[in-house]
């Protein structure tokens, strides 16, 4: 709803003025990829053709086009817009659990799993002997008797 | 029965940490890192005299509200009475910012709807919204006495969060 009001300003004016340069556009969208649209959450701004992706794309353009690295542009937009804007979002202590998150879940699935198989094994040790074979049995000479026919 | 405590716990936390974010509010509204910093210092012309500039440091020792609004905003209508009525209590200045709009349509918004702001900074190119961290308009941020940002409310202002949000930080931030 909101998001409507924000998208309903015309765009047109401002990505066409810069002349054609391959290299810098091939720049420009990688670094664009990187960054994510405010307005539209799930986009990068490569992507998004919403008013303020259009703007900082642009923004990013005449930043490289006048000597600025690529951390340099990254730092201009975490200043603005928290380190939300970034893809690749930094490590420190809020975003810590991120990182490490599926990690550790894996790690937890793995003592779990090992845990369950260890219980499994104790459990077959301790099983009489007379009572797995017999059934085991059965079932090897039926099917042998089957493929015999 | 032992067996299933485990999963059942697990269940429990993811199920804890979605509700949990579920109650956050609005996913759409970010913190501002600019909150706890000096308001960037624009320069820009007036809306409704290009001859004369704002500039924050016009403002320095009061608490101010910086309203971000423009005539294409459809939510700024929603807002505006809100405002108008924040306006008539005189209880800090409220300022414009009129945000890549054209003049005349900012001007005739003004006179159609009235206006609650004792000045409105015009940015027609959004240069200056970019370094204020405009997302999405309106804004709102409140100003303390040495000039740094002190909150950012984003979205329509409500009477609800004018009341119990706004009003008790700026009274509070004037007696500090």
């Amino acid at each position: 709803m909101v998001l409507c009001s924000w998208l309903a300003f015309s765009q047109g004016a401002i990505a066409a003025t810069a002349p054609a340069n391959p290299t810098l556009d091939e720049h420009v969208n990688r670094l664009a990829s990187e960054l994510r649209c405010l307005v539209c959450q799930n986009q990068t701004i490569a992507d998004s053709q919403a008013e303020l992706a259009v703007q900082l794309k642009n923004e990013v353009r005449q930043q490289l086009l006048a000597g600025a690295t690529d951390a340099q542009v990254r730092d201009f937009m975490v200043q603005r817009y928290g380190d939300f804007v970034l893809y690749r979002p930094p490590v420190n202590q809020a975003t810590l659990l991120l990182w490490i998150g599926p990690g550790l879940l894996l790690l937890l699935g793995g003592v779990l799993l090992r845990q369950h198989w260890r219980e499994r094994q104790a459990l077959q040790t301790q099983t009489p002997d007379s009572v797995l074979p017999a059934d085991d049995g059965d079932a090897l000479d039926t099917s042998r008797e089957a493929s015999q026919t | 029965m032992k067996r299933y405590l485990l999963p059942l716990g697990l269940f429990l936390a993811l199920a804890c940490t979605l509700a949990l974010g579920l109650k956050r509010g609005d996913p759409q509204s970010l913190p501002s890192p600019l909150v706890g910093k000096p308001a960037p210092a624009f320069v820009l012309p007036q809306l409704d005299d290009p001859k004369k500039q704002f500039t924050p440091a016009n403002l320095k020792g009061q608490v101010w509200v910086l309203n971000v609004w423009a005539s294409w905003c459809v939510s700024c209508r929603k807002e505006h009475p809100v405002l108008l009525d924040f306006a008539k209590q005189g209880v800090v200045p409220i300022v414009g910012f009129n945000y890549q709009d054209q003049r005349d349509s900012g001007l005739q918004w003004l006179s159609q709807h009235g206006n609650p702001y004792q000045v409105t900074a015009f940015d027609a190119d959004g240069r200056a919204g970019m370094n204020l961290g405009v997302i999405g308009v309106p804004e709102t941020f409140i100003i303390d006495k040495q000039g740094r940002i002190q909150y950012k409310y984003s979205g329509p202002i409500t009477p609800a969060v004018l009341k119990d949000t706004l009003l008790p930080l700026i009274k509070e931030l004037q007696r500090g």
